[in-house]
């Protein structure tokens, strides 16, 4: 069977190839577009117009930058020592209970006022990507640095490791059930309505943070030195090594990197759904791992449209198939983008073996 | 002279080997005869016999799991699912679930009931372990086949897709309905199942006496142990061994790939139903709550702490993790905390140290407390480092 398959593509032609290419692509669109299409489809049939419809994709493209921001992490720690993070995820939920540790002492309720709850808020982001982020780093430092030429199965089952160990660190910090969390921004309340689609705080919250740290990012890994380091590791780490640069280091750094979006996505997290688990990480992180997949692993752009297309998906499984599949529909969705074009949305055609 | 001098060595070498086996056959067993005497000199109902009816369950399950990610080197992060198809066979086919087939009077095949004329589908344990097997194999096909293109992480991460789908069925699986009748009961529960009917081991009642349960499943234990070594030493086993070396290497010396894959996934997948389907009937009920992601990774530890492809050592690692969850953790040591003056449970510590256990194994000692030479080799050259996770067919 392999072996047929390799002479037909000795057979193919580069119109072929670019043919197969260009329905790899679209299919994966087709697939992509079909739940909300389906459901606007559906709406319109009913008579019912499409408020309705509108109104889960801009929940989804709220939700989505959330997913974007946790996705980001993997995407950069994928690309450059080409490792799935497995406890990222579990990071993401450290920052969420740190946010959430860190409003009881700096005494941030309902009724703090304006200025006192963006001051506090804005205390909370970095305390919490700090943590997040210095967590990642650690992660890194104790369990893929010391197997970093051990085959691929090791790294990644101690990141599995890590996770169970921090889902568990979770669960005797807050216990094994949701816990809720004063909802400071009033995330329900509605700031104005466009053509049917309520926009709501919590939607507002998520898509006005986003952007910043997401620019902020790729502004430094454009711009940096060490941003530079980072592109120069994740092309050819021998070779950048031989250039002098410290690998190790920009290794270090972009864990940190990865760790504070990280950080910074559960305090959104915690704000936007007024509520906190210890296993939403497991949950999170696979979401955002589709996302990064889904946009192509290693590539940042592809990790930010990931995440708002899987968060449309979501949103919209949620509304209409009930929220106790969705879970299913996501991986669903997972092992689609990995039948059909596992190199994603905007992920080049070959990768040069590392 | 050397010539001769090398050939009498060799002989030596020969004759030693020879000699060798006989001996350690009869240490097998003893060993064997040991282990099925105890349960005759503990109480019948005891915690240990009931744990250590668990852990020969998951013995089978951990060497299932062995054959693919240990021997093929295909790391699978939803072996759960199979766990679930086995035991969901003996809630479909043993049991009262579908009540009206047969108007009412149920199918009964060489069953035994505790009612007389009960309704629903009610099989032999063999049939049941049958259908098991041959469902879980089947999904373990159909797991595989998104799979062929991918490798490492990739496959990883689809197989625990699959494993959290199978979950999310079994759990929403009281909304779905073939005919009239739920998919399962979700966190209600299938239950009760039959007892097993075996002949020659007695009556199976957990109420009154749990050896009959120890027998079956040393049994299955044996029986799979073979298939274990029989595979691992035969032309198909080789095939698993070169793949995990090198992929690309094997499929030029010929190995079709696909197939060696797929009859990975499905003699694995197999072995975890067989289990799934026992552990099902020794809990007496199936319940959706308990096919969870943690446990594959439980399952997982077990091969790993033992060593990746090392029967024997994969045997001993979930013995020792069998042991350490359902005994040591509840029952010994759970009093530790509060004697040095803290409080907290420690088994809501129990996937924590699962966790780190993993970490600790991989980064001190890769290839496992008994590891298999080759694999141990493998580790520490890194055979496998640095490959692609998918191949693009261009």
């Amino acid at each position: 069977m392999e072996a047929s398959g390799a002479t037909v593509a000795r057979r193919d032609t580069t119109l072929l190839a670019r043919a197969r290419d260009l329905f790899s692509r679209y299919a994966l669109i087709l697939v992509l577009a079909l739940l909300p299409l389906g459901y606007a489809a559906d709406d319109l049939a009913g008579g019912h117009g499409l408020s309705r419809i509108a109104t889960n994709l801009f929940e989804g493209l709220s939700n989505g930058a959330i997913w974007a921001l946790i996705a980001l992490g993997y995407t950069l720690v994928y690309g450059i020592i080409e490792l799935i993070n497995f406890a990222h995820g579990d990071v993401f939920m450290i920052g969420s209970f740190v946010s959430f540790g860190l409003w009881g002492t700096l005494g941030l309720t309902l009724a703090t006022g304006p200025l006192g709850l963006v001051g506090g808020l804005l205390v909370t982001l970095i305390v919490a990507m700090v943590v997040c982020g210095t967590l990642n780093t650690m992660i890194e430092r104790v369990a893929y640095r010391p197997l970093r030429n051990a085959p691929k199965l090791a790294p990644l089952i101690t990141a599995v490791g890590f996770s169970f160990i921090l889902e568990n660190v979770g669960q005797l910090w807050l216990g094994g059930s949701q816990q809720g969390v004063p909802d400071l921004i009033h995330s329900q309340s509605e700031l104005l309505n466009v053509l049917g689609v309520s926009v709501k705080r919590a939607d507002v919250l998520a898509l006005v943070a986003t952007p910043p740290l997401v620019l902020a990012l790729t502004t430094f890994i454009s711009r940096s030195r060490l941003g530079k380091a980072m592109r120069a590791t994740a092309q050819d780490p021998e070779a950048a090594r031989l250039m002098g640069i410290n690998v190790d280091t920009t290794i270090s750094v972009t864990f940190l990197l990865g760790g504070m979006l990280a950080g910074a996505a559960g305090l959104i997290y915690a704000l936007y759904e007024t509520g906190i688990r210890f296993d939403q990480g497991f949950e999170a992180g696979l979401i955002a791992f589709t996302a990064a997949v889904m946009g192509g692993i290693g590539n940042l752009r592809g990790a930010v449209l990931g995440g708002l297309i899987i968060g449309c998906i979501q949103q919209v499984s949620d509304n209409r198939i009930g929220g106790e599949w969705t879970p299913a529909i996501v991986f669903a969705y997972l092992v689609l983008i990995m039948v059909l074009r596992p190199q994603g949305l905007l992920g080049e055609e070959t990768r040069e073996a590392g | 002279m050397s010539t001769q001098s090398t050939t009498t060595s060799r002989l030596q070498r020969v004759r030693a080997v020879a000699d060798a086996r006989p001996a350690r056959a009869g240490t097998l067993v003893c060993g064997i005869v040991v282990v099925a005497v105890l349960p005759l000199l503990l109480d019948p109902l005891s915690g240990f016999v009931d744990t250590s009816v668990k852990a020969l369950a998951l013995v089978v399950m951990a060497l299932g799991l062995n054959i693919v990610v240990g021997f093929a080197g295909l790391l699978d992060l939803g072996y759960v699912a199979f766990y679930a198809i086995g035991a969901y066979s003996v809630g479909w086919f043993a049991s009262d679930h579908f009540a009206a087939v047969n108007h009412g009077h149920g199918v009964h095949v060489l069953a035994s009931v505790l009612k007389s004329d009960p309704a629903g589908i009610h099989f032999n344990f063999l049939l049941v372990a049958v259908i098991a097997i041959a469902l879980t194999a089947l999904a373990g096909t159909v797991i595989g086949l998104p799979t062929l293109r991918l490798r490492g992480d990739y496959i990883a991460i689809v197989t625990l897709a699959f494993g959290e789908i199978i979950g999310r069925i079994a759990v929403n699986g009281s909304s779905l309905h073939i005919g009239a009748y739920h998919l399962t009961n979700g966190q209600q529960a299938i239950s009760p199942l039959d007892p097993i009917k075996l002949p020659f081991v007695g009556s199976f009642d957990s109420s009154t006496n749990l050896r009959p349960y120890y027998w079956t499943a040393l049994a299955l234990v044996l029986a799979t142990l073979f298939i274990n070594f029989r595979l691992r030493d035969s032309r198909l086993g080789r095939a698993w061994i070169a793949l995990r070396e090198d992929e690309v290497a094997a499929a030029s010396m010929g190995i079709p790939l696909v197939r060696t894959k797929l009859l990975a996934y499905a003699t694995g997948a197999g072995l975890g139903g067989l289990a799934g389907a026992f552990l099902g009937y020794y809990i007496n009920s199936v319940n959706a709550g308990s096919f969870e992601f943690s446990f594959s990774i439980f399952v997982l530890a077990m091969v790993i702490l033992g060593g990746l492809g090392s029967i024997w050592g994969v045997v001993i690692g979930a013995l020792a993790l069998a042991y350490i969850n359902y005994y040591l953790i509840p029952d010994v040591l759970n009093t530790l905390p509060s004697k040095i003056g803290l409080h907290f449970d420690l088994t809501q510590l129990s996937f924590g140290i699962f966790g780190f256990l993993l970490v600790i194994m991989m980064v001190l000692r890769p290839e496992g407390l008994l590891p298999e030479r080759r694999r141990k080799l493998e580790l520490k050259e890194g055979v496998g480092a640095g490959e692609d996770l998918y191949n693009v067919r261009s």
